[in-house]
């Protein structure tokens, strides 16, 4: 049981990382691109943009199961085999760049246009201001964004167990629910949450010690403590 | 310094238009502190983008140091490398600072720099110069989130300054603090101005401002300027708006048959006792509604509203003698002869 386990950990982290990096390679730059070519933006291109924004919206649509099947013979071509953990990373990767996609482009959006015209009054370029403004401003959010896509990517990869990829998600169904192995299951899921629980902190602390907007300093949560205790004195 | 002429700029949208400039001659000299003040809407920060072109007029030209920014500006929406490289030469600040939040305070004032292209080492010296010169040395390694509004504009003037500019462009940059900040911040531009040589550009709405600092002040009005000129010659400008709301004077005539001037000394008038001299000559009795001195750019300049018995048909003369004096009258109620007409510079 247990090689069997950690078989399937490292199936999942093997997809889902390089998923991930293949989505954020992807999917920012399409993101940023998305709030460039928007009206008003930089690089104002009414008619990019609403075919970007087509193809994201086209792409998230899809449901991964589908997605899969659907690009079986672009998978082939790409790693020259349509089962195992390298080829469900092409899908895994294809169906969360739009997601991640459009995480970048909200996050992106927050940045405040103030920022870009100072860039530009400076002698700031475009990539200037995607460089040294929208992405360092946005990063905390960003950061943010790809603890989401990992997560989602996670829930993805239980799918590609249809592809022969193995994984956490693959057991639970294998062995806990087609053969009623209901221990095995809920340890699969056990670990998962764990998994889970571990890249949502760490994704939180990262935003978080990246952000320095204020608030970083002591006293507020110290008082807020402080204010819980006489509440719960008075009402004792 | 900084001259725009016919400076147009209309926005459309949804198939409406809106003209935020409309035909603006303005003219900076080198070395002064220029004042374009008015209220939301007229204009004011259309114009002072116009200048380095972060908006595009709709038509007419600004020259900044010599060169016709208007002609680099290409047609594409995009800055070319040249407009860039002008803009970088002009320093700005703005009213919400626009500091970047994930850089701490020298690496803010370095952006200029390492847009310009310049070395690690030549940045760091730079910016710790120039934030020493803004009286922020020890906040080099903080966080814009730990500085009061105040020192985040003197942030914001240390990076305006570091691809040490001639021109300082300054979008409402008090407007965003207290009295006292915008006190002290008034004063650093000041001395920029004076230690630098640099030409000061801002922008307000508020008198205070140009009141302070400003050599020279123009009156925005939907679009249009109003009048302009220095402030001397504002002040001495008969019914210029600006100049009595630099320098208000206050006070109600106390009846309907009564004649109200505006009595205002600069220079060689101040001295002479011209209020007695009147009251002795004519034989009338006068009452004073309000009076003050004040130093408005620079200049000592005293205001006086005094009351004259009967209208001003009956106070022709009196009148007449303080004109000769030297003095500038105002008279309350009447259409000055020269309306503004004479402020344009």
């Amino acid at each position: 049981m247990q090689p069997l386990l950690e078989q399937a950990c490292w199936d999942t982290l093997y997809m889902v990382g390089w998923s991930t990096l293949i989505a954020v390679a992807g999917g920012l730059p399409l993101g940023i691109l998305l709030v460039l070519t928007d009206r008003g933006g930089l690089l104002q291109n009414v008619l990019a943009n609403k075919v970007i924004g087509q193809i994201v919206n086209v792409a998230r649509s899809m449901p991964f199961i589908i997605l899969m099947v659907a690009l079986m013979s672009f998978t082939r071509w790409v790693t020259g085999t349509t089962i195992g953990r390298e080829a469900a990373i092409v899908p895994l990767a294809i169906g969360a760049i739009p997601f991640f996609a459009r995480l970048v482009e909200t996050a992106v959006r927050e940045v405040d246009g103030g920022l870009v015209e100072a860039v530009q009054a400076m002698g700031g370029n475009t990539w200037t201001v995607v460089r040294k403004v929208l992405v360092p401003e946005s990063l905390p959010s960003l950061i943010a964004s790809t603890t989401t896509t990992i997560v989602a990517l996670i829930g993805y990869s239980a799918m590609a167990g249809t592809v022969g990829a193995g994984g956490l998600g693959d057991i639970a169904i294998r062995y806990g629910f087609q053969r009623f192995e209901s221990e095995l299951m809920w340890i699969t899921v056990a670990i998962l949450a764990v998994v889970i629980s571990v890249i949502q902190a760490a994704g939180d602390y990262a935003a978080r010690s990246l952000h320095h907007r204020g608030g970083r300093s002591g006293p507020a949560p110290k008082l807020r403590l402080l204010k819980a205790t006489t509440a719960t004195s008075e009402t004792v | 310094m900084i001259t725009t002429s016919g400076l147009t700029k209309v926005y459309r949208s949804r198939g409406r238009e809106v003209t935020a400039l409309d035909g603006v001659d303005l003219h900076v000299r080198e070395g002064e502190v220029y004042g374009v003040i008015g209220q939301s809407g007229a204009g004011k920060s259309s114009l002072i983008r116009c200048v380095n072109l972060l908006e595009r007029p709709t038509s007419g030209t600004v020259t900044v140091a010599g060169q016709d920014l208007t002609a680099l500006a290409g047609r594409g929406p995009r800055a070319g490398k040249e407009l860039r490289r002008a803009r970088s030469r002009i320093g700005m600040v703005f009213q919400h600072f626009n500091l970047l939040s994930s850089r701490t305070v020298q690496d803010n004032v370095e952006l200029p720099l390492e847009i310009l292209g310049k070395s690690g080492k030549e940045r760091s010296a730079k910016a710790l110069e120039l934030l020493d010169l803004v009286g922020l040395a020890d906040k080099a390694r903080s966080y814009p989130a730990q500085l009061s509004g105040g020192q985040k504009q003197r942030v914001g003037i240390a990076r305006a300054l570091a691809g040490d500019p001639k021109v300082l462009l300054s979008d409402e940059a008090t407007s965003a603090l207290d009295p006292e900040t915008t006190r002290s911040i008034l004063q650093l531009l000041r001395d920029l101005n004076r230690q630098l040589g640099l030409t000061v550009l801002l922008i307000t709405h508020e008198m205070d401002v140009v009141k302070s600092i400003c050599d020279s002040a123009a009156l925005m009005e939907r679009g249009r300027i109003v009048e302009s000129g220095t402030v001397g010659e504002l002040l001495a400008t008969p019914g210029s708006e600006l100049a009595s709301a630099l320098f208000p004077v206050g006070g109600e005539a106390s009846a309907d048959d009564r004649t109200v001037v505006d009595v205002t000394f600069h220079g060689e008038a101040a001295t002479q006792p011209v209020i007695s001299q009147l009251s002795r000559t004519y034989n009338i009795d006068i009452s004073i509604l309000g009076a003050a001195i004040d130093t408005v750019g620079g200049l000592q300049v005293g205001r006086m509203r005094i009351e004259l018995p009967g209208r001003y048909e009956d106070n022709v003369v009196p009148i007449g003698f303080l004109r000769e004096q030297g003095l500038q009258i105002d008279v309350l109620g009447q259409e000055p002869v020269l309306l503004k007409e004479g402020a344009r510079s």
